[in-house]
């Protein structure tokens, strides 16, 4: 049974792998890409039962590798991959430089908050769950968890034999410590501010640790992908940065990059294939062009449109949906943006879709709210409110209305090393010029404009993305009048009121009901103008197969391998 | 009386006829002239007009090649890179002529009164001019950005701090110079004021020396403001500068080499102008 | 010597002046280091703790007490941004030792390719005599000096990057790795930095050696029948060179401010690129001593240049 499971299961994880790449290679045909989601649902029933127990956020993640519950496992496993590995063999091995447009802000995984750094250490670290790439989680360090009905007790089961980069197997003790570290159990210092909500960790044997919370909510379980790490290293002063992920850690430069080896000991059979991975810092987009095509990086996500193009033909270049929510942020707080029919007018006055074809090479997704078509239990589509094209006529009138026929000055603040928003700007202050509103650009650096627009408040309007993650409520949460990320002044009391009971409701319908009617307000009261979920272009060089791509913000090298 | 002290006040200013004959007719000169005098006229009929609007957008014409209806292309927007160029020439120009009537104004007041007088004051001003120069200028500029937010006042405010330092060693040391010269001594003993002294009798002879600095700062200014607005710390787009414009066309090298060429290569006629011209003024007319 | 002990003390009467500039500069310029840290998704609470664990907390004459004082025993700090691993932050030392070797080596190049090539250009200058050559040189040098570096280094991209593919824009190489192949890369930025100082200082040797042919030495050698070769190297140059040599002093000066742009357009992980980042993310402690040592490195080389002249020129030190 267990020699039948593990080599179904690397079977399986090829033959997505393989289908995947012939999508990806055959330039992604609707039919191809249909029958690999067939393929896998069949082949890997126990994975998919394990996705919808997660996603239902009850009762037990049956997750297949829980059964096996005797270690040597893992021995034959690799014994069938030796027989299935005739064409898989030639797969592993090999170095490859990613090419990533920020620097890690932190080495330590719970205190890195940049979306840059998370996208890398994604392959170093994992939590007792870990997100997918259908924006599902899936069991990671636990191998199974239950969520009591009231939903303030969690009982995780440790998978076994999962060992840490330095050899280790994981303990609950190492689950315990990373718990309290990350919730301010320890020190009195949450760092991750949804983890705050919890009262205690315990463990009940070697085997199961149960976290006990201060407020049920639905969507807590997706804060579990926090890392879990050896306990007391976050004390020690020499520590490299030690996870369970399939990569471990080698050497970090500023400035240059970070290299990564790779784990031999994953948990996941069969993974990573690549030896190395070297993510490359590119201080320009310019620059990564030119590195693409001169072969000193493999792979780069979040290419401008004209630079897509210009791989064509040379690179594989693959389009998808950010988890990003771009907007012109309106300070609702101040003269005359506080007018509702002011910032009603703006919205009218903007034409999102040239914006888009300017700006993103037509490949963005247009929205009008806080929330991404990519989590679509809770997405409803509100183009029709202000259209996506612009009415001018329409913005006028409201402009009129608002006493402002003659227009006003506003100055949009954007952190001028982002092109696309920059580029943004320059449309948008064209666009405005036909309701009278003369807008300048302010370019600032971004510290400043943290310490000024995001905390201080202290701008008219501005334009940035904020990312989202797993869950509903995270974009949502800062648009609430008392939030201190609402640094837009967004006050609706209905909106608060609602909100509440967004996260108090158990029952999912009922929950993206309410989502649904926050979204609603946040765009009828035009709280800012939402522009687009930019697409991410990426470019793999064309040796590369096996990328997977995750509607969150991760770059998982683990499934990536070498076709030469 | 009166006539003697005039006389005796008299500073050995050039010889020389009228202003006609005073002009530098070399080649360096003429050439200078022409290239200076074709950026400035294309830089001010910028500001009233220019074959197409700057801002508008068209989706239908981007990154098109220079033709006999765009010669320099046109840009990511759609937009008419030379109408843009003439656009970012008045900025550019503007901006630097500002910064040298402020650095300069501001250097000669300095220069003038420590050179002259001397004594702490002139010891304070040395050592801060000191420090300042020792710091690299473009490091300066950074930090008073920094300070200041960027936008086109502050590029203006800091790099006329930048260049003062410059002004004042050269009018310092000219009035060095002067100021145990007999004609002053002369007017000294007679009983001229100071402020005369300083404004009237010396000020007109350090002018040779000054006009050449103000050239070469002139060009500085130039290379400084491209360069800040290259960095994205000086002028903001949509408003045209040369410099922020050349730093949108390094995105765009390989789709339309011309953008980042024709934009460069006006910066350089700019500079070019103004460093014959200046030449032109420096050799005189002996060449 | 006294004129030494002078020049001495005023040296580190500019450096005190620069040091506490650049700290107070820091205290006024907008934008929250702890912010600027952890960006916006950070907890209220790891903000507090950062402050504290920064220091932030202290009056500024007490930081610039404790920052000067552990420079002055050696210890630089550490940075505000960079870990070193997942506990500890990288020491500023370290994180300057890493780069430092980048620009020092690419001024090095900088400096080879000015002497090697301006040199023997000012000689060809004079000696040719060619009209012509004469013309066709001055026009040249003009013109290189007038184009700005950062759009040099765009053309030498766009040339010798992208259309005759002798090197791989972006893809530096790390010199740790493959010294070779690390100068090989260096040198299309060090020619885009060399190329107007090749100019500059090719025109001032010219000029030079100029001022040089019409003294009354070299008629007297002349006269003495030494060949006009002999008179061209052993007289004329050498005299010519003297300036050169102290020129050169401020072109060194130079390169090392101009390399901060120069690194931005060709991403080289240099001091000049770390100065930019570490200015616009607050990164104090590593911007305060880095405005502390290029200044130190420009006004030491005005410095060595000043007493040089005063070694080579007898006649200045009368004054």
């Amino acid at each position: 049974m267990k020699r039948c499971f593990h080599g179904k299961k690397s079977l399986c994880v090829l033959l997505v792998t393989a289908l995947l790449a012939m999508a990806v290679l055959g330039g992604c045909a609707d039919g191809t890409g249909e029958s690999s989601e067939d393929n896998s649902s069949k082949e890997s029933t126990v994975e998919s039962t394990q996705t919808d127990s997660a996603e239902s956020g009850e009762t037990t993640g049956a997750d297949a590798s829980g059964e096996s519950t005797e270690p040597e496992g893992s021995e034959s496993g690799s014994a069938e991959d030796a027989a299935s590995g005739q064409e898989t063999g030639d797969r592993y091995g090999g170095s490859i430089v990613v090419g990533v447009q920020q620097d890690i802000d932190s080495l330590d995984p719970h205190k890195a908050t940049a979306a840059g750094t998370k996208e890398i250490i994604f392959n170093i670290f994992e939590g007792l769950v870990k997100p997918d790439e259908n924006g599902n989680l899936i069991n990671a360090v636990a191998s199974d968890y239950t969520i009591s009905e009231d939903g303030l007790v969690y009982t995780f089961t440790l998978r076994d034999n999962v060992k840490f980069h330095n050899g280790n197997v994981v303990t609950a003790e190492d689950v315990k410590y990373s718990l309290e570290r990350v919730s301010g159990l320890l020190d009195g210092t949450p760092l991750i501010s949804t983890l705050s909500t919890i009262k205690s960790v315990d463990i009940l044997d070697e085997k199961t640790v149960q976290v006990t919370v201060e407020n049920a909510n639905t969507e807590l379980i997706y804060s579990f992908v926090a890392a879990i790490i050896p306990a007391g290293s976050g004390e020690d002063e020499t520590a490299d940065p030690i996870g369970t992920g399939p990569f471990s850690f080698v050497s970090y430069k500023p400035q240059q990059g970070i290299v990564l080896a790779k784990n031999p000991d994953y948990w996941q059979e069969g993974l990573p294939y690549l030896d190395q991975v070297e993510f490359k810092i590119i201080n320009s987009a310019d620059t990564a062009l030119l590195e693409l095509q001169g072969g000193t990086i493999d792979f780069y996500a979040y290419l401008t449109d004209s630079q897509a193009q210009a791989l064509q033909g040379s690179h594989q270049v693959i389009s998808s949906p950010t988890n990003m929510v771009q907007a012109l942020f309106l300070n609702n707080a101040v003269e005359p943006l506080n007018d509702v029919r002011v910032r009603q007018a703006i919205s009218y006055a903007l034409d999102k879709e040239s914006i888009n074809d300017f700006v993103g090479g037509g490949n963005g997704t247009l929205l009008s709210s806080a929330m991404l078509p990519t989590l679509k239990e809770y997405y409803v589509d509100l183009n029709d409110t202000y259209g996506t094209t612009a009415n001018v006529e329409k913005a006028k009138e409201l402009m009129a209305d608002a006493g402002y026929a003659d227009g006003f000055d506003m100055e949009i603040a954007i952190v001028s090393t982002y092109e696309f928003h920059m580029q943004t700007g320059e449309v948008i202050v064209e666009q405005l010029k036909e309701i009278g509103i003369n807008a300048t650009i302010k370019g600032m650096e971004n510290s400043s404009w943290l310490d000024e627009v995001y905390n201080g408040r202290q701008f008219d309007a501005t334009i940035t993305a904020l990312t989202c993650d797993m869950t509903p409520g995270y974009l949502m949460n800062r648009f609430q009048t008392e939030s201190s990320k609402n640094f837009i002044n967004f006050q609706s009391a209905e909106y608060d009121e609602i909100y509440a009971k967004a996260q108090a409701a158990l029952d999912p319908d009922e929950k993206a009901g309410y989502y649904k009617e926050l979204q609603k307000i946040l765009c009828d009261q035009a709280g800012s103008v939402f522009i687009q979920a930019p697409a991410n272009q990426t470019a793999i060089s064309s040796k590369l197969e096996g990328y997977k791509f995750y509607p969150v913000y991760v770059q998982d090298m683990s499934t990536v391998y070498i076709t030469e | 009386m009166g006539r003697t002290f005039r006389e005796m006040e008299r500073t050995p200013r050039e010889e020389g006829g009228s202003w006609k004959d005073r002009i530098p007719w070399n080649k360096y000169f003429l050439a200078g002239l022409v290239m200076t005098g074709l950026a400035l006229a294309l830089g001010i009929l910028g500001l009233f007009w220019t074959p197409y609007s700057t801002t508008a957008m068209s989706a239908s014409e981007k990154f098109d090649p220079p033709s006999l209806l765009h010669i320099f292309g046109t840009d990511n927007f759609g937009r008419d890179i030379f109408s843009r160029v003439m656009k970012g020439l008045g900025t550019t120009i503007g901006i630097s002529g500002l910064v040298v009537l402020f650095s300069g104004s501001a250097g000669i007041l300095l220069g003038a009164l420590t050179g002259y007088f001397g004594g702490l004051a002139d010891e304070i001003v040395m050592r801060v001019t000191d420090a300042v120069n020792g710091f690299p200028s473009i490091l300066l500029t950074l930090v008073i950005i920094s300070l200041l937010g960027s936008g086109r006042q502050n590029v203006i405010i800091s790099l006329g701090i930048v260049f003062v330092p410059s002004y004042v060693r050269i009018v310092r040391s000219e009035y060095l110079k002067l100021r145990d010269a007999d004609y002053i001594r002369r007017a000294r003993l007679l009983g001229v004021k100071d402020v005369r002294i300083l404004f009237v009798h010396i000020l007109p002879n350090i002018f040779s020396v000054f006009w050449v600095s103000v050239m070469i700062g002139f060009n500085n200014a130039i290379l400084a403001e491209s360069g800040m607005s290259y960095l994205g710390i000086g002028v903001q787009p949509p408003e045209a500068s040369l410099g922020n414009m050349l730093s949108d066309a390094q995105g765009y090298l390989q789709a339309a080499p011309w953008y980042a060429l024709s934009v460069g290569l006006s910066i350089v006629w700019v500079v070019l102008g103004f460093s014959l011209f200046s030449e032109g003024i420096r050799r005189g007319k002996c060449e | 010597m006294k004129y030494l002990g002078k020049k001495t003390i005023t040296l580190i009467m500019t450096l005190f002046l620069v040091s506490v500039a650049a700290f107070l500069a820091f205290q006024i310029i907008p934008g929250d280091v702890v912010m600027s840290i952890l960006g916006t998704e950070a907890t209220p609470e790891r903000e507090e703790q950062l402050r504290e664990e920064l220091g932030l907390g202290d009056p500024p004459a007490v930081r610039y007490l404790n920052w000067m004082t552990g420079v002055l025993k050696g210890d630089l700090g550490v940075s505000y941004r960079y870990s070193k691993n997942m506990n500890e932050m990288m020491p500023v030392a370290e994180l300057i030792g890493d780069k430092l070797p980048v620009t020092l080596w690419l001024a090095a190049v900088s400096l080879a390719l000015i002497v090697l090539v301006s040199i023997p250009l000012g000689v060809l200058w004079v000696r040719s005599g060619s009209r012509v050559l004469d013309a066709a040189l001055g026009v040249i040098t003009q013109a290189t000096m007038a184009v700005p570096s950062f759009f040099l280094g765009i053309l030498v991209t766009f040339v010798f990057g992208i259309i005759l593919k002798f090197f791989a824009p972006g893809g530096y190489i790390s010199y740790q790795e493959d010294f070779s192949g690390f100068l090989g890369y260096l040198l299309f930025p060090a020619l885009s930095i060399a190329l107007p100082k090749i100019a500059m200082t090719a025109r001032f040797l010219r000029n030079s050696m100029l001022t040089e042919v019409g003294t009354d030495y070299v008629r007297t050698a002349y006269s003495k029948g030494c060949t006009k070769r002999r008179v061209m190297y052993v007289h004329v140059l050498r005299n010519a060179m003297m300036p050169v040599v102290t020129f050169l002093g401020m072109i060194v000066a130079e390169i090392v401010a101009g390399s901060i742009v120069i690194e931005q357009v060709f991403s080289l992980p240099g001091i000049g690129r770390l100065l930019i980042s570490a200015i616009s993310t607050r990164d104090f402690p590593v911007v305060q001593i880095l405005i502390l040592y290029i200044t130190f490195v420009v006004i030491f080389v005005y410095f060595l240049v000043d007493i040089l002249y005063r070694v080579i020129d007898p006649r200045i030190s009368g004054k």
